[in-house]
């Protein structure tokens, strides 16, 4: 009869920090009393003086309140699960609160002090835009979903190709012919179904891009395309949103945060080069595995934009190149003549990327497609 | 002035593919110049008719962008490394 008990991380101090103790069943007072037993002092943090539950505890039997069932006369048996949540302090509101499954799911970052049950809202209450849902959005997307992240939004009007398997881990090989974001919805949910899929299954351009990128808190660049990545530079600036960019080729990736007002994808690249110079990933290659990289790198930085934790990559440009497994930084600052966040941009309004980066390449419309 | 040079990404085909290499200059444009005599054509990848750094790839002195300091013409010292670096589209 025995039943696993979940402790959240506030109270571990008191059961020599295990996350769960097992313990037998037959009610919640029982099995309270049991964990109490073990672990003299517990029942100080779960009753009150009149030896009730108070107010800012909620005891969950798998997934119900125990107010909804029996209150602490709540029968438990062999393999249930209870789980001890309080309310944490700031008077948050019931709804808010985590439920035992999204504690016992996220539990490896909640025990970590720079996330807690404060952090895990915060991921839940984010909303994080992925432009591109191909090679580098596929991580990102993927991560974001594990964590946790409550609305991720992706931009992507392209079908699955075949030739996308090979790095592209939110699709599979019975996904070819599927819509990316199809596809993309799909995997999410299975990975994580609390997760809301914000589709935008439209090219990315000055008419739309204000209003999709409005939305979010963040944005992720995992554009395949000049046009588009200074599309997203300029909208994210102008909407004030921080921008979380990546790009590779090759065995070559790139990434940095631009966060508005410390330096933006203009001031490091001033002007796009002329279309055919720098190939795309389709023309020159990409290693599959530098998409991993990069892209974790990216969702990463997302984390910390909305845990407010660590030190982010602004100001700084990170290098990677996976022939070496050399990672090297470099600076990069605002540009005070940057047309867009300089001291007198010329930029105000998002203007036509694809005259400004030349014309697109015949074969295909690969405006902010992920990685053909 | 003997510096080494990244080469990153694209640009290395101009190279003869290779990702690091030394050349000699007392500034950016000497060492530009001095690669483009062994690598044709290398040049044109960097700067412009008019001398001017390209917009669309970047030339650090060690962690610096040469933009923000004298561009082509910034002096180099012993031990200065040099990073070319192209812009990527790839996502």
């Amino acid at each position: 009869m025995a039943v696993s008990v979940y402790i959240p991380q506030p109270f571990r101090r008191f059961t020599a920090n295990r996350e769960y103790v097992e313990v037998d069943g037959g009610d919640v007072a029982g099995v309270l009393d049991a964990v109490n037993a073990r672990y003299p002092g517990f029942d100080m943090l779960v009753y009150d003086r009149e030896r009730r539950v108070p107010a800012h505890i909620n005891i969950y039997v798998n997934n119900q309140e125990i107010h909804e069932l029996d209150g602490i006369s709540t029968a438990v048996g062999d393999g249930d699960q209870i789980a001890v949540i309080p309310a944490l302090a700031g008077g948050a509101a019931p709804s808010t609160a985590l439920t035992p499954d999204e504690a016992m799911r996220y539990s490896r970052h909640i025990i970590m002090p720079q996330v807690g049950s404060i952090g895990q809202r915060k991921l839940r209450n984010a909303k994080v835009l992925i432009v591109g849902a191909g090679g580098l959005g596929s991580p990102v997307a993927i991560y974001l979903a594990l964590a946790g992240v409550g609305t991720v939004g992706l931009v992507d009007f392209d079908v699955v190709d075949l030739s996308n398997l090979q790095r592209q881990l939110l699709h599979q090989t019975e996904d070819v012919g599927r819509t990316k974001l199809d596809s993309a919805v799909d995997t999410l949910h299975a990975y994580n179904p609390h997760v809301r899929v914000v589709t935008h299954p439209a090219p990315l351009h000055s008419e739309n891009a204000l209003e999709i990128i409005g939305d979010y808190e963040i944005i992720v660049n995992g554009a395949d395309n000049f046009a588009t990545r200074y599309l997203v530079n300029d909208a994210a600036y102008l909407l004030g949103k921080t921008l979380v960019d990546g790009s590779i080729l090759l065995f070559d990736g790139q990434a940095t945060v631009f966060k508005p007002g410390e330096g933006c994808y203009r001031c490091l690249y001033p002007a796009p080069p002329p279309p055919g110079l720098v190939p795309s990933c389709a023309e020159a290659g990409v290693l599959g595995a530098i998409t991993g990289i990069v892209g974790s790198i990216q969702a990463t930085e997302v984390f910390k934009q909305i845990l407010d934790i660590g030190r982010p990559l602004v100001g700084r440009l990170l290098l990677i190149d996976a022939l070496t497994m050399e990672f090297r930084e470099m600076k990069l600052r605002r540009d005070p003549a940057c047309p867009l966040c300089g001291d007198e941009p010329s930029v105000v309004e998002l203007i036509d990327y694809d005259a400004f980066c030349g014309s697109p390449p015949l074969e295909a419309p690969t405006a902010n497609g992920g990685g053909h | 002035m003997e510096v080494r040079v990244n080469v990153t990404s694209v640009i290395q085909k101009t190279v003869g593919g290779q990702r690091e290499l030394t050349a000699e200059g007392g500034t950016v444009a000497e060492l530009i110049d001095d690669i483009d005599r062994r690598y044709p054509g290398f040049r044109d990848q960097l700067v412009d008719e008019g001398g001017q750094l390209h917009r669309f790839v970047n030339v650090y002195l060690n962690d610096e962008d040469v933009r923000f300091m004298e561009g082509a013409a910034t002096a180099l010292s012993e031990g200065d490394e040099i990073s070319i670096l192209p812009a990527l589209a790839g996502g």
